[in-house]
């Protein structure tokens, strides 16, 4: 019987509470339409499917990376330069992440530029630090970080679909509909459906991303049972 | 004794970070500078091949410039520079020296049926600076093609001089000089171009961004203009020459002759003899 509790509370490594840590984000506690974190971010990347796909990835590292050091090091922290450290340790993963960049994918790292420095000033990083990270062991920080970091990057990439498929008509630079020579993005007159279709300039520009988010967070509240009339 | 501990803690925690970084920093250097060095060299290329040139590998950008382009610096009166490095040229730190003492780079690529010389362009976008290189050809008349690039434009507007082949494009088969000779460069012309050969369309939402394009061409093309009189004296003056070396203006009489048939054209004379005087000393210049 002691056995058992024991077991119990050491926790398994993908046990139940392990994979919601991962599944909740996603859906249920997602950081951007139920916590409302990172909006910033979504605004002005998610122009073009692509540059928001690689910058969902740098998120997820960064925020998985950050949860798991900080989680370790949150005993021995003195409580004075809490913020302070957390900033430090953020501030690191998000320089390591963009030098790698820039030797692994140099076009990328052009396109992206600022996006990923501004990395740092993420709240989700920030606020997962505060709430999960400071009072939880390493291993299930670094799921809950994982698990953040795909909710966010989940709805950007959405974001960045409806976006980019509107504002311009084409999805990760392929032309699908209305006219490619009014595509500010391509020069050919390639293959494409609906030529009538005219682009909305209203997607391109950074406030569309907040009607988005807001028709997402819509859809998503009507959809999921659980977040019905909680505010 | 508390605080002690604090500062020895935050002492620790940036020495071990400061070494990460540059630890990775430095292993990552010799990688970056490459990195960037070839994406400068696509950008060339693309002024002439447009979006084919950033498909290409590194191998084969090499391959291309050693074999085809040929790189030159020349100074503000139009002499070339011996002993420079084109690609080592920083277009931020030239435009901070007087404009006497500037050195820009121009790449001549041997294409199959022509020259096509590769000029550096440099200006202010909206936010931050805007540069990029456009390719002339052998008349020093026609545009070929144009690349652009920014420090911080906005992505989806004043970003699209970069991203939109579309915009780019346009500027193919654009004059910079006018019937009457005059040096006019190329206008992003908001609301769309009116006259085809001297003027592109604006961006929709990016004004400030196609006015500093517009700028941009016309003031680093301008310095680019004693050197292209050298290799075709005259030019100013819209004659339809053909391309010629400088070894061709050799003697004083091809000189003379110029003169005569430049002064018997136009009706203000005086004007017409002091501007070609002025040309001609510096290609009399470029001579010695």
């Amino acid at each position: 019987m002691a056995e058992a509790t024991k077991a119990a509370e050491k926790g398994t490594l993908f046990g139940k509470e392990e994979r919601q840590l991962i599944s909740d984000p996603l859906n249920d506690n997602n950081p951007v339409t139920v916590q409302v974190l990172g909006i910033c971010s979504a605004l002005a990347v998610t122009v073009q499917v692509v540059p928001s796909f690689i910058l969902a990835i740098a998120v997820v590292f960064v925020c998985a990376f950050s949860n798991l050091i900080v989680s370790m090091l949150r005993n021995g922290m003195p409580k004075q330069v809490r913020m302070i450290v957390q900033l430090v340790v953020i501030a690191t993963l998000v320089t390591i992440v963009e030098l790698i960049l820039k030797a692994v994918a140099y076009d990328s790292y052009k396109q992206l530029s600022v996006f990923i420095g501004l990395i740092i000033t993420n709240c989700i990083i920030m606020g997962r630090l505060e709430a999960f990270a400071m009072a939880n062991k390493p291993w299930r920080s670094f799921l809950d970080g994982i698990g953040n970091g795909l909710g966010y990057g989940f709805i950007i990439i959405a974001i960045a679909v409806v976006r980019e498929l509107f504002g311009s008509g084409s999805l990760a630079g392929f032309q699908l509909i209305g006219k490619a020579e009014t595509n500010p993005l391509l020069a050919t007159d390639e293959i494409s459906w609906l030529s009538w279709y005219l682009h909305n300039n209203l997607m391109v520009l950074p406030a569309s991303a907040l009607f988005v988010i807001g028709v997402f967070i819509w859809i998503q509240r009507s959809l999921n049972r659980k977040l019905v009339d909680i505010s | 004794m508390q605080n002690l501990k604090v500062y020895l803690y935050v002492l620790i925690l940036t020495s071990v970070t400061a070494l990460v970084l540059s630890l990775l920093q430095e292993s990552l250097k010799d990688v970056h500078a490459k990195n960037e060095a070839f994406a400068s060299k696509k950008d060339i290329l693309a002024s002439i091949m447009g979006a084919e040139a950033r498909s290409k590998s590194d191998e084969e950008v090499e391959t291309i410039f050693s074999t085809k382009v040929e790189a030159l610096v020349i100074d503000a009166e139009g002499k070339v520079v011996k002993g420079k490095d084109a690609a080592a040229i920083k277009m931020a730190d030239e435009m901070k020296k007087s404009e006497e003492a500037r050195n820009y780079p121009l790449y001549i690529y041997n294409g199959a049926d022509e020259k096509v010389y590769i000029l550096s362009v440099y200006g202010n976008g909206l936010w931050d600076k805007i540069w990029g290189f456009v390719a002339l050809k052998g008349d020093l008349n026609t545009l070929a093609g144009v690349s652009f690039d920014h420090k911080s434009e906005t992505p989806g507007l004043g970003a699209l001089i970069k991203d939109s082949e579309n915009f780019k494009s346009k500027f193919v088969g654009t004059k910079i000089f006018n019937e009457e000779g005059d040096y006019v460069s190329v206008k992003v012309r908001k609301g769309g171009a009116v006259d085809k050969t001297h003027e592109v369309d604006g961006i929709t939402g990016a004004t400030v961004t196609s006015d500093g394009v517009t700028d941009m061409l016309y003031n680093s093309i301008a310095a680019y203009l004693p050197y292209f009189e050298t290799l075709k004296p005259g030019l100013m003056k819209g004659r339809e020459s053909e391309v010629e070396e400088v070894e061709e203006v050799t003697t004083e009489e091809n000189d003379t002759i110029e003169m005569d048939s430049l002064v018997n054209d136009s009706t203000s004379v005086l004007d017409e003899v002091e501007v070609d005087s002025a040309s001609m000393e510096v290609a009399q210049d470029s001579m010695q």
